[in-house]
């Protein structure tokens, strides 16, 4: 019998379910799969509707993990089984090597050597990196993580000089003995390449929100200017593309929650950015729910910010200027639309991480791979890997999947 | 307090610009027996190293560890040595080697002759460790035996599940409900938008059975026809003073849930969609009512409607109300502000209850309301026969999974769903209701003759219409700063969904947010989690977040006390009362340790065991400032917020930024522990500017600690006559706002003020 609690997923629902529970006294193992922690919300700009930086709760979540025993934080590492049943699981995580030394050297001058030959996925694709790296300058564990299948023989000759590298470090699989499990395995980005009428993510301008994130993210690939990533022009004109994949039968049936408020912070940087560009935003219905309306009242009054009713069927690219063809019905004049723009953001629906993946344990998954709580197994989920939600959201759901495993575990 | 002091440097932060044994001696210099201990490692942060330095402290030859090297952000739990070890981090890679710039411009170079200047600033963060270590002592915390039971404020079906969260986790509850029976409105629906998946259906809320469920738990002790007549003590120990129908009665809590839920908007916000003028339009609510009751009737003739059509988007005919709000919102803070300048010096500490009204609550409960009228569509069709339900709307709130709850009512060929604006209502035949519509899918105005009209209800949380918690506190018995929140009981802060001004207090459902029964369930469990979590901490004397942990807490020396009430007003969470005579009482199980009454006093009464006025005052008067400012440079003081500019700080070296060496950079709990006597501390050894960086105030305040940075910011506008007296110029203090993410920034600020100081010329004072 055990009286801790697993939380499978750093991002932010699971680091505040882990650090809620074990604020109350509960030891805590928190897993997450990439080398840090931090999830989706890292690679926000700024959070609706305060337009706040998200790495100031981060910072906090951070320090509180530092200060409190009570969590151990367990990076690239993946549970691979689970046996046993509430109050008593076997759970089996398997972590892959860091290569680099314990804690949080400072390695940059040895990554500025190494070839930039990594596809930059926390970019998006924006950029390339270096297979040494840390994803953000707030990153935590503020430890360098060596990805040894993208360095060469001769790179891996200077790194072995280093005191702070080991290229013999190995995969390892640890036991951990639970009362209770929380799935916090949160979303990833509906991919683009599905959205052929939308340019399958093959038009230079036709970025994803998540991409919009990065460009305008101080720490992003272009240190927060907004470009053009065909030219690096700065965009006069830019067009949102809502429901990008969702509400539609094709693709996400349900509605993906944040991309009306998304838009529409985004808005927010562009113009901040370019206080003579025009903005358009294409809906089928703007979904601010709660005082979210405030702020969506507040941007839309500006009157370079347009917005048409109407769903975006074609998008498609200009060969000889690389700007972006958008043809759309407006609803209410029921005109056809066919307007030229220098950059088009898809507001890309929310899918969870576990679509299409075997999840390694009994639990209720819904065929868009969406999982729910299981009251009598002691296994209970948090954030998005349960439904599409904010930020805000997120980390009241992970208070609330803390309450139900406490609930499980207790005196046990 | 630190006597033996071992100091334990970083070698790869120094390396190859200083010689760490040059380095070792000038310690020793500096020094002597006060730092017993000086050894250096390739790498602090090493298993050797740790293990080294346990065995210093084991062996007492040294009781306080100053590291020397990385960030203290870095690393942080290596450094742990057990409660009763205090520990400091010399903050020399990132915010020493890694930002130093000459004065030039130029960088470091490996091999060079190392900068007097970096020898100056590696030596003035040394000694300002050694000093705030020799002014601290490890904090005990101050454990409060708590009472392990929560009050549950309102029996509905957010409070109803809290109860229960907190009895199935092992706590007592005590579920108080003003009405003569628990349920809420939930118990008055017929039944819910879906709660469970897959989300196509009404529900029946089956809250009969949470109810039982409520009465059979033994943990579980309710009241109802109760009130809260007044809660008073601090978490941990609370008394809460019920009315119930039998008389009065006394309840010892440990923290709170605040479950009141809302009321149903004024009436007059609804006239302007004919509700009241036209018999035949009644709100969602009163339609549920007769729903519930299986009588779908008009009002006007009790005939079955068979066709009812429900209103959701009329946005135009709010425009005169907008204005009419704005305006009187404009004349307030005109007349709050005349006020304020009348009496700048004098501030009431009570704040009075006002309540909040406003048609906004109508819009935000949309979400609400667009699920409500496909529900209640739903009945139409079920329970009359032949019947027709039309839906307009301007924009179909239903986010999330709900779609899949819009697409089924889609599915219904009776219900008949119009995108559209409804601009007008007027009268039929018959007492019908002719709805007028347009911008509309159908390109031209349309209006529709409906035998019954169902118009939305904003949801208005109880915590603006009333104090609710009735608090014995000397700022007042609410929540402060409601009308940020446009009254719900809401947090601030994104990241933190259950943050309030009021430790021990946390409000779920839909006093804090308009939301649905599913979300309501959730929020319940959370809200009953940080309740329960906050009788542990304060019963381990620990703080509670942001500082979750901290043992440290506010020591009062009143002997020097003058009872000027500037910690009690100014307390950002309400954690001083006082005697008549006006001497503070503090709570400390209410405090979250922001230091912000320590900033605020003037005669030194306030220190933690780690933290005190005379401890930074000594770090700042302890850098050495060379006498002539134009051959060896300004000296600044930079005091940094630890939450957000002090990382951005940290992050900006990581990203390559330097800034001028000249300055020297103090973390600080929160800008609002900024004492005004370390200004006069740092210009009186004739430093030649000091800058403060805290976070942004007012509206979308980013301070974790509501309200520190803009009290330091009014304490430096109030402290020009100090400067003036001094004979130094105001332009020598300067506070900026910034951001954790302001990182590329940040230097710029720095290096433009150490600029305009030396336009400014030397600090009057220096040398003497």
């Amino acid at each position: 019998m055990s009286k801790s609690i697993l939380v499978i997923g750093g991002g932010f629902s699971g680091i505040t379910a882990a650090l809620e529970a074990a604020e109350v006294g509960h030891e805590v193992y928190l897993v997450e799969k990439r080398p840090f922690l931090g999830g989706r919300v890292m690679q926000l700009n700024k959070y609706f509707p305060k337009l706040c930086p998200p790495s100031c709760g981060l910072e906090i979540q951070f320090q509180r993990i530092k200060k409190n025993p009570n969590v151990k934080v367990f990076t690239l590492a993946e549970v691979t089984s689970v046996s046993g049943s509430a109050g008593n699981y076997e759970v089996a995580v398997r972590i892959k090597p860091r290569y680099t030394a314990p804690r949080s050297c400072d390695l940059s001058e040895l990554a500025a050597k190494l070839a930039a030959n990594v596809k930059n996925e926390f970019e998006f694709g924006l950029s390339s990196r270096k297979p040494l790296y840390l994803d953000a300058p707030f990153a935590y564990p503020g430890r360098y993580v060596l990805e040894l299948e993208h360095v060469s023989e001769e790179e891996k000759k200077l790194l072995s000089k280093s005191p702070f590298i080991n290229l013999k470090d190995e995969e390892k699989t640890i036991t951990l003995n639970v009362g209770s499990i929380i799935i916090a395995t949160g979303w990833k980005p509906y991919d683009v390449t599905n959205l052929t009428n939308l340019g399958a993510g093959q038009i230079a301008n036709c970025i994803s929100n998540m991409q919009m994130e990065r460009l305008a993210s101080p720490f992003g690939p272009t240190n927060g200017k907004i470009v053009r990533p065909s030219d690096g022009a700065p965009p006069k004109k830019v067009a949102f593309v809502q429901c990008a994949g969702s509400r539609d039968e094709n693709h996400l049936p349900y509605c993906s929650y944040i991309c009306c408020m998304a838009s529409i912070k985004q808005a927010t940087y562009v113009r901040e950015q370019y206080p003579d560009a025009e903005v358009t935003i294409f809906y089928i219905d703007l979904r601010t729910p709660g005082r979210y309306k405030k702020f969506a009242d507040k941007v839309l009054a500006d009157e370079k910010i347009k917005t048409i009713k109407g769903k975006v069927a074609k998008v498609e690219e200009d060969i000889a200027t690389s700007d972006v063809w958008v043809t759309a019905e407006d609803a209410i004049s029921g005109n056809k639309i066919t307007e030229k723009y220098d950059l088009v953001v898809l507001a890309t629906g929310m899918q969870p991480s576990l679509a299409g993946e075997s999840v390694p344990f009994d639990v209720q998954v819904d065929e868009e791979g969406f999982v729910f709580d299981s009251q009598d197994k002691g296994i209970f989920v948090a954030g998005c890997a349960a439904e599409p939600l904010d930020v805000m959201k997120s980390a009241q759901s992970g208070t609330a999947a803390a309450m139900k495993a406490i609930q499980t575990v207790r005196g046990r | 307090m630190a006597e033996k002091i071992g100091i334990y440097i970083d070698k790869a932060t120094f390396d190859p610009y200083l010689d760490v044994d040059q380095l070792v001696e000038k310690i020793k210099n500096r020094w002597g027996d006060a730092t017993p201990v000086i050894k250096v490692f390739p790498l602090v942060a090493s298993d050797e190293a740790r293990k080294e330095i346990q065995k210093d402290l084991d062996s007492g030859a040294i009781d306080g560890v100053s590291i020397v090297g990385p960030s203290p952000r870095e690393d942080t739990e290596y450094f742990d040595f057990g409660p009763k070890v205090v520990v400091d981090r010399v903050n020399l890679r990132e915010q020493g080697i890694m930002a130093y710039k000459n004065p030039d411009g130029s960088l470091l170079k490996p091999g060079d002759e190392t900068p007097q200047l970096l020898w100056d600033m590696v030596m003035d963060y040394i000694n300002m460790s050694v000093i705030k270590l020799q002014k601290s002592a490890a904090p005990e915390g101050e454990a409060i035996e708590s009472v392990k039971r929560v009050l549950v404020l309102g029996g509905g079906w957010t409070g109803i599940h809290a109860a229960l969260a907190v009895a199935e986790a092992g706590y007592e509850a005590v579920l108080v409900e003003k009405e003569s029976e628990l349920g809420g409105y939930a118990a008055k629906m017929l039944k819910s938008f879906p709660i469970n998946p897959p989300y196509t259906q009404a529900e029946d809320t089956k809250i009969e059975e949470k109810i039982q469920a409520v009465k059979n738990n033994k943990k579980i002790k309710v009241y109802v026809g109760t009130q809260l007549e007044k809660l008073s003590g601090q978490p941990g120990q609370y008394t809460a003073y019920l009315k119930t129908a039998k008389g009065e009665e006394e309840v010892e809590v440990g923290a709170v849930v605040v479950a009141t839920g809302w009321k149903p908007i004024e009436p007059k916000y609804l006239e302007p969609l004919g509700y009241g003028s036209l018999k035949n339009i009644v709100t969602n609510v009163e339609f549920e009512e007769m729903a519930k009751k299986g009588e779908i009737k008009r009002p006007s003739d009790g005939g079955v409607p068979k066709n009812v059509l429900f209103v959701l988007g009329a946005s135009d005919l709010y425009e005169d109300i907008a204005k009419q709000e704005e305006e009187e919102k404009k004349k307030k803070l005109e007349e709050a502000e005349a006020k304020s300048e009348e009496s700048s010096e004098e501030e009431t500490i009570e704040v009075k209850f006002e309540p909040i009204k406003t048609y906004r609550h109508l819009d935000y409960t949309s979400e609400v309301t667009s699920l409500t009228a496909l529900k209640q569509a739903g009945y139409v069709r079920e329970m009359i026969e032949d019947s027709i339900a039309y839906i307009i709307y301007e924009h179909m709130v239903t986010p999330g999974v709900y779609e899949l709850y819009y697409k089924s009512a889609q599915d219904d060929p009776g219900i008949m769903l119009t995108k559209g604006k409804v601009t007008s209502f007027y009268a039929g035949s018959n007492e019908n209701v002719v709805v007028r519509i347009e911008d509309n899918l159908l390109g031209e105005t349309i209006e529709i003759e409906a035998d019954l009209v169902v118009v939305p209800t904003g949801f208005v949380p109880t915590t603006a219409l009333e104090p609710v918690i009735n608090l014995e506190y000397r700022q007042g018995p609410a929540f402060p700063d409601l009308d940020l929140f446009d009254g719900y009981a809401d947090s601030n802060y994104i990241c933190f969904p259950y943050e309030t001004r009021r430790t021990g207090i946390y409000a779920a459902g839909p006093v804090r947010q308009p939301m649905t029964l599913a979300r309501s369930a959730s929020d319940a469990y959370g809200a009953a989690l940080k309740a329960i979590q906050c009788i542990e901490s304060v019963n381990r004397g620990v703080a509670v977040h942001p500082r979750s942990g901290d043992l440290s807490y506010p020591k009062f020396n009143f002997v020097r006390c003058t009872q000027c009430k500037r910690c009690t007003e100014e307390c950002p969470f309400g954690a001083l009362d006082d005697d008549e005579k006006g001497t503070p009482k503090p709570n400390i199980a209410r405090c979250r340790r922001c230091g912000t009454c320590m900033g605020a006093c003037p005669e030194r009464v306030i220190s933690f065991d780690n933290y005190s006025v005379g401890q930074i005052g000594s770090m700042i008067t302890s850098i050495k400032v060379p006498d002539n400012m134009e051959k060896e440079g300004p000296r600044i003081v930079i005091l940094a917020c630890e939450n957000d500019a002090y990382p951005a700080l940290d992050m900006a070296a990581k990203r390559g930024r330097r800034w001028s060496p000249y300055v020297r950079i103090i973390p600080v709990r929160c800008l609002g522990s900024v004492n005004t006597i370390w200004i006069a501390d740092a210009m009186s050894k004739g430093n030649d500017g000091c800058l403060l960086l805290g976070c942004k105030y007012g509206e979308d305040y980013q301070c974790h600690f509501m309200k520190g940075s803009e009290l330091c910011n009014r304490r430096m506008q109030n402290i020009g006559e100090t400067l003036d007296r001094l004979g130094v110029e105001l332009e020598r203090v300067r506070q900026e706002q910034v951001a954790i993410d302001d990182y590329d920034r940040i230097p710029e600020i720095i290096d433009s003020f150490v600029e305009d100081i030396i336009k400014l010329g030397p600090n009057p004072f220096k040398g003497y």
